[in-house]
Formats: structure tokens, C-alpha cells, sequence
């Protein structure tokens, strides 16, 4: 059986187009100079010195005109970006995101490549479903989308979604996120099966019987509230529990959103046993704390929760040493409506794509906490944790690139979103770094406004 | 101040004022004809999500003794039970103009986010297991008619602190005037953290005897079936106050209503230490003052400001302010015959 091609994005034209003095930053590369660079046909062409390349005559057919942007030595060219999770709403919440404005939203934000999550209406669990929604995004997706169905049926931990025949229609992995799978026999089922159909098991760690009644991370902030809080065990314990059933069963697990010290502490102690874990962490959790929801803003309530300043510091620290493999946004797209309303009522979740390069940019890498070079590694690591190649800025390429200005300030939302839904955490604030330009897949996906004035 | 709807927004200076106010009104309590003309005209709107009889009823009876009109909004056998959101509501109701909505809500921050949804004055009457300040409030006022002053008391708050949106209003309220606090009660019921607000935590009643003044909570019955503590005997075995508990020398409180035999035992509802319908009775004038020191002072006009430079404004017990819309020029006469 050939599997089908894993992201699935619509159809556009293949870029042709030079980027002239533009300095180039790809650390899995090598790359930290300035360069003129080439994209013909959708791949990268040529690297030559900067101004070295002369830009090409205007073909005689339209679709092979030539563009030339200048950078002017100053516009950083980065391999675009990876986000393994992100909540497109697509069938059933086409109120709140769809395939077209959520994948818009991720182009807006230097993405090439996202994977959508199956906490749908229906639940993506079955393969004729995952068929149409593929269909779709081939039609539909301004970057390409992989999706990751879901592990039990529902999501109601109770029998396994059919694996086997998903994986055989494109499914990347597994996730039941939204939800923890609760029972440890259920997940040792999936785990076993991935030995059958493969596909990394991304799990969304909560012990619901710690979890429930909170709304936000259990502390000081909360006990002033008076919000039931989620303790940080509630998670952590979790991640400790399924790593080890990943180490008995010699599976792939992947966790979702860490949140919290203990939980990167876990991970640390499986890696170091061996065992096949990764992980990822949102921008909020590296940015934000539970201060932040200290004025109910319904845009500060995500699960897991923010938590406390030291847990974001273990977090960067995660990062940091690489026990926290990639960022991902969980972009989770709400109603104006659905979010105005108090605290305990709404539902979680913050929309990210579009901030989380300029936010990080602005939160960790000008104040010198991290370099922009880890960034661009942590954003583009996602990737090759579901078996996909990684988007490098390399001769024959395929052009998954951004373009961007880490001078521009901007306050976020000012001029609207691309997304369909407004409830941003970072809404409001002044961020500096400005995506200008996206190719996804070798195509233009994104083109910022402020490009024409810097463009040829 | 807009609207009232945490302690966290007051300072000493302005409880103090809002209690002072109160012992104004308390004296028009006492006499003949309780009401006074000082909200002619304005309209009070009681929106109140969760049942309550003694709440609403004391803000309904402060509102009429000042003169306003009010309305009273229970969600249940409204619009709320067709689906309709707190801010349509809201905005649907403001359509009436009220001057001041009276809010409750099982839901923490509600009178925050309505705050910005309307521009009536908002009084916080308790939002879900947040603040409940005008309790607090009155629980200053009764506290100062009792002992004068709590400045340097130790005061216990006993019981489920977790669910209690009194405990919290208070905690703050207690400590602005000037006391400590402790709050008691199991392990389950108090939240991690709390010790941040300042306050001192007991899992034990062994040192009650060092308080001045004990404010037991409410044992929920609801929270039995969630298990947060084993009995509701043991519950009373551990942390009931009881004749042999308190000491004469203490001041004893509650919010309301009691549960005879669980937080309390009968002989101490009924002693002398117990101040709980002081607590009742107390609720009505600080309503009062609450209510006319969001509303009183809100509009008044910089033309009328000459006018409110003297007692006029300072006495609401006698006429109605100067800063009162001029829509109501035969108010002033008619109220102050009425209040003679």
C-alpha cells in the first residue's frame, strides 16, 4: 500500500521570485549571512552573494514573471515554520475558523505547515470523514494541513477509532486532544496498535479526577478569585504515567502543551530513560502566567492553564536544553460571543498563528533569553516529530521560507486578524518582529502589505 | 467610586465613609417613617441569578427607604431560561436606564464584565465564590456598633473558605480595618494559596480561644455529596462552635443562613455573643449607604456644584441632594415634610 501524501494544501501557483540581500538564518543549515536567494518553479534555486544575482527577464509567460523583494541586508529570511498543533474547527464550528481562514491565519504568522486537532462536530475518527476533509483542504488550505484523528472513538475513551484504516488515508497520528485518554488499558491498546498502523500518539495530559471543577491553575491568583483551580500534578502525573506505558510498549508518544515544571521534569526522566517521548509548549505558557488571569480575561483562560512564573521558567528552560522539542501554538479559535461572557463560563482556548513568532521574538529573544536561531529550531522541530521533512533553506528546496522584519513594531490586532476569531491572548500588545512573507510548499501563502514598500 | 464590586477596590478611607453613612441612615431607621427622599426618582434594578431571599430582600428595602424605584430580575422564569446570554441581558435591561443594577451571579467577575457593558452604577451582590462586598461591609458596621473598632483584633473565619465568596470579601475587608486574620476549617475546604491574602491558615479550631471575634461560614449540604469531607457529623465533631468552643469573651458571626447542629450549635446562635441579626438588621442601612454613595454623588452636575458646597449634600436624611437631575424640582418640599 503507497500512503498518500501526509499535508494536503490547495493548489497555487509555484513562486518564482528572487529575495535579494536578504539575510539568511537556517541554523539547522549552517546559514547566518546575507545572500541573494532564487525560488524558481516553487524550490530554491540558486544562494549566491548578496547582489550577486541578477534578476531574471520578464518572461513571456505571466505566470513565470519574475519577482525581486529587497531585503536590504536587513530582512531575515527564515525556514518557515512547523506547527504540529493547531484548531482549524473544520466540520462543524465553521462559525469560529475553517480550513481557508485558519490556514490564512498560519501564513499570516510565518507558518508553512500545520496539523489540525479532531475535537470537531462530527469527531474526525473515522476515514470517509477524514477523505472529505482532506478533499477539502485540497481545495481550501492556503498552507498545507496534516490531521491527526482521533485515538478513541468520539473522543469518549472508549474504543479505538479505526487506526489502521486511517493511517491508509493519510492520518499523521493520533490525538484525543481536548481530552486525556483516561484509562491507562485504553491508551496501552493505541500504543500497542501503533505497532501495526505507526503514527505518533499526541496526548493532551489531565487527570480529569484533579482537573475538574478549575478553570484556571490552582494557586494564589486562583484562591483570590475564588476560581477552583487545576492543579499542576493534574497534568504532570499524567505525563509521567504515559511515558512509561510508552517505555513498556516501546511506542511514540508526543505530549501536547506543557504547562508546568514537574511536567518537563517528567519528560527529562523519560528521555533519559531512553523512551520515545517528545514534546511541545504554546506561547502563552512561555510568556504569560497566572497573573495574567488575575483580571478574568476570558482570553487568559486556555487548558492547561497559565500557571506560575517559575513553571514558564522551567518551561524556557525546557526549551532551552531540548527536553521541549518544538513550540506549537494551539491556536484555538472562540466566538466574539462565546468568550463575553464571566470567566468560568467561557471556553478555553486562545487563537496564537498569527503572534507566536513575533510574541516569542519580542518575549524571549530581545531581551536575550533565547536566541533567534533556537527560536527558528523550536519552530520548525515540529515537523520531523511526525516523520515529515523539516523545512530547511537548501539548493532544491522545496521553498517553505519567511520573510521577516524584526525591526517592525506593531500592536497586535490593530488592523484585524486573518483568522476568523479575535480572542488572542497577546491581543493588544506591542510586538516587534513582522512575518512579511510566506511560501508553504514552495508557493506564495502570505504577502504582508508593508512588503511593497520595501519590495522592488 | 462607579460601582462597588470588590474590597480589593476600597481603601480604609472609603469604608469608613460607606460605615459612617450607614449610622446616618440607621438613625432614620428607628424612626416613625423610615424613608428618606434621597434617590427620588432613580431607578434600582436587582438581577439576581441564584436564589436569594435575604439579599435581594435588604437591597430591595434600601432602595425603597431611599425613595428609588426598583425592579426586581430573577433569571429563573425569564428570558435567562430561553438562552439568552448575561450581556443580552443585560443590555436588553438597560434599555430601562436603571441607575444602578444590583447584581448576583454564580459566576466570578459577572459585575466586573457588566461594569462595561452598561453605564449603570454596578453593586456586586455577590459573584460566584468571588466577593460578596456589601456583606463585608456589613459586617465592618456591625463589628463597630459591637466593639467600636476591630483595629488589632484577631479574627477567626471558620469553615468551607473554598466556596465562599464571604470569606473572601471579608478576609480583605477585616484586614483594611485594621485586623488579623486566620480562616479554619478542613483541608479540602481551604484553598491552596489563600495564605497569600495575607491571612493566617488552621486546620484545627485548637487555638480559637485566641480570637476575638469567630465568623463561621456555611456548611453547604452539596458539598457532602462531593465528598469534600467525610461527614457532616465528624464536620461538627471538628469544627461545629459550640458552647464549648466559645468563650464569653468573644464576638460571634455568620453570614446567614445557619445551619443549627453543623457550623452551629443552638446555644450559641441563641447566646448573647451572637450578633447575627445585628448582622440582618445592619444589612439595610449599609445597602443604604452603599447605594447612595454610588448614586448620590455620581451626577452631579458641575453647575450644581455651588449648591452642594455646604450641608445640603452632606445630609441625605432630609432632602434630596443637590446634585439630583432637575427633573425632580418638587422633590425637595414634599421630602422634607415628609421626613420632619
Amino acid at each position: 500500500m503507497s500512503a498518500p501524501e501526509p499535508l494536503i494544501g490547495g493548489p497555487r501557483p509555484p513562486a518564482e521570485i528572487l529575495l535579494r540581500d536578504v539575510h539568511v538564518l537556517d541554523p539547522r543549515a549552517g546559514i547566518d549571512a546575507r545572500h541573494d536567494v532564487r525560488v524558481r518553479g516553487g524550490r530554491i534555486a540558486e544562494l549566491g552573494a548578496p547582489g550577486e544575482l541578477e534578476r531574471e527577464p520578464r518572461g513571456v509567460d505571466a505566470d513565470g514573471e519574475h519577482e525581486l523583494i529587497d531585503g536590504g541586508g536587513r530582512l531575515r529570511l527564515l525556514p518557515a515554520f512547523f506547527d504540529p498543533h493547531v484548531h482549524l474547527r473544520t466540520p462543524g464550528q465553521e462559525h469560529k475558523e475553517d480550513l481557508e481562514t485558519g490556514t490564512r491565519a498560519a501564513a499570516a504568522g510565518g507558518f508553512c505547515a500545520v496539523i489540525a486537532m479532531p475535537n470537531t462536530d462530527p469527531v474526525l475518527d473515522s476515514a470517509p470523514l477524514l477523505r472529505s476533509l482532506r478533499d477539502a483542504a485540497a481545495r481550501e488550505a492556503r498552507v498545507p494541513v496534516g490531521f491527526l484523528p482521533a485515538i478513541t472513538r468520539g473522543l469518549q475513551g472508549e474504543q479505538l477509532s479505526e487506526m489502521a484504516e486511517l493511517r491508509q488515508e493519510g492520518a499523521l497520528g493520533f490525538t484525543d486532544d481536548g481530552r486525556p485518554v483516561q484509562s491507562a488499558g485504553m491508551l496501552r491498546k493505541a500504543l500497542q496498535y501503533q505497532r501495526l498502523c505507526g503514527g505518533v500518539l499526541s496526548l493532551h495530559e489531565e487527570d480529569p479526577t484533579l482537573s475538574r471543577g478549575g478553570a484556571m491553575h490552582e494557586g494564589a491568583v486562583s484562591a483570590a478569585l475564588g476560581i477552583g483551580g487545576i492543579p499542576s500534578v493534574s497534568e504532570s502525573t499524567m505525563v509521567a504515567r504515559d511515558a512509561e506505558l510508552a517505555g513498556y510498549e516501546d511506542a511514540r508518544v508526543h505530549f501536547q502543551h506543557l504547562s508546568c515544571a514537574a511536567s518537563v521534569d517528567a519528560v527529562a526522566a523519560a528521555k533519559a530513560r531512553g523512551w520515545r517521548v517528545s514534546a511541545e509548549v504554546c506561547p502563552h505558557h512561555l510568556l504569560l502566567t497566572e497573573e495574567d488571569v488575575r483580571s478574568m480575561d476570558t482570553r487568559m483562560k486556555m487548558y492547561p492553564p497559565l500557571a506560575t512564573d517559575a513553571d514558564r521558567v522551567a518551561l524556557i528552560e525546557g526549551l532551552r536544553s531540548g527536553t521541549v522539542d518544538c513550540v506549537a501554538t494551539d491556536h484555538a479559535p472562540h466566538a466574539r460571543d462565546e468568550k463575553e461572557v464571566p470567566f468560568e463560563q467561557a471556553p478555553m482556548g486562545s487563537t496564537g498563528l498569527e503572534t507566536a513568532f513575533a510574541a516569542l521574538h519580542t518575549g524571549l529573544v530581545l531581551p536575550g533569553v533565547i536566541d533567534l536561531a533556537l527560536l527558528v529550531e523550536r519552530m520548525t522541530a515540529g515537523a520531523a516529530l511526525y516523520e515529515l521533512p523539516t523545512p530547511t533553506i537548501a539548493l532544491g528546496a522545496p521553498a517553505n521560507l519567511t520573510l521577516v522584519d524584526l525591526d517592525a513594531v506593531w500592536i497586535a490586532g490593530e488592523h484585524g486578524w486573518e483568522s476568523r476569531s479575535e480572542n488572542c491572548c497577546f491581543s493588544g500588545r506591542r510586538l516587534q518582529g513582522r512575518v512579511l512573507l510566506t511560501l508553504a510548499a514552495g508557493a506564495i501563502a502570505h504577502r504582508d502589505r508593508a512588503l511593497t514598500m520595501v519590495g522592488a | 467610586m462607579n460601582h462597588l464590586i470588590s474590597i480589593e477596590d476600597l481603601d480604609r478611607a472609603d469604608i469608613e465613609r460607606i460605615v459612617a453613612q450607614a449610622e446616618r441612615f440607621a438613625e432614620v431607621s428607628d424612626r416613625e417613617i423610615k424613608k428618606v427622599p434621597a434617590l427620588r426618582g432613580r431607578m434600582v434594578l436587582n438581577l439576581f441569578y441564584e436564589a436569594s431571599t435575604r439579599t435581594r430582600s435588604s437591597f430591595e428595602l434600601a432602595a425603597k427607604r431611599l425613595s428609588a424605584d426598583v425592579v426586581n430580575f430573577a433569571a429563573s422564569g425569564s428570558s435567562v431560561e430561553k438562552g439568552e446570554s448575561l450581556k443580552d441581558t443585560v443590555l436588553t435591561l438597560s434599555a430601562h436606564k436603571p441607575d444602578a443594577i444590583v447584581l448576583r451571579t454564580p459566576w466570578a467577575g459577572a459585575s466586573e464584565l457588566v461594569s462595561r457593558w452598561c453605564s449603570a452604577a454596578i453593586v456586586n451582590a455577590g459573584d460566584g465564590k468571588h466577593e460578596h462586598p456589601t456583606q463585608a461591609l456589613l459586617d465592618v458596621y456591625t463589628l463597630r456598633q459591637r466593639l467600636g473598632g476591630i483595629d488589632g483584633a484577631s479574627i477567626w473565619i471558620v469553615g468551607d473558605v473554598a466556596h465562599s465568596r464571604v470569606a473572601r470579601s471579608n478576609v480583605l475587608a477585616f484586614q483594611r480595618m485594621g485586623a488579623r486574620v486566620t480562616v479554619a476549617g478542613p483541608p479540602t475546604l481551604i484553598p491552596r494559596g489563600i495564605e497569600q491574602l495575607g491571612c493566617d491558615v488552621r486546620y484545627t479550631l485548637d487555638e480559637l480561644a485566641s480570637a476575638d471575634i469567630v465568623y463561621a461560614l456555611r456548611m453547604q449540604r452539596e458539598r457532602m455529596s462531593e465528598t469534600w469531607v467525610p461527614s457532616l457529623r465528624e464536620y461538627a465533631s471538628w469544627y461545629q462552635i459550640n458552647g464549648r468552643r466559645l468563650t464569653p469573651r468573644q464576638v460571634l458571626m455568620h453570614p446567614g443562613p445557619v445551619n443549627r447542629g453543623v457550623e452551629l450549635s443552638g446555644e450559641v446562635v441563641d447566646s448573647p455573643q451572637a450578633v447575627i441579626t445585628a448582622q440582618v438588621e445592619a444589612g439595610v442601612v449599609v445597602r443604604m449607604a452603599v447605594l447612595y454613595e454610588l448614586l448620590a454623588g455620581r451626577d452631579a452636575r458641575p453647575a450644581a456644584a455651588p449648591h452642594a458646597g455646604g450641608a445640603a449634600s452632606a445630609d441625605p436624611l432630609t432632602a434630596a441632594p443637590s446634585g439630583e437631575p432637575s427633573g425632580e424640582p418638587s422633590a425637595q418640599p414634599v421630602a422634607g415634610g415628609r421626613v420632619a
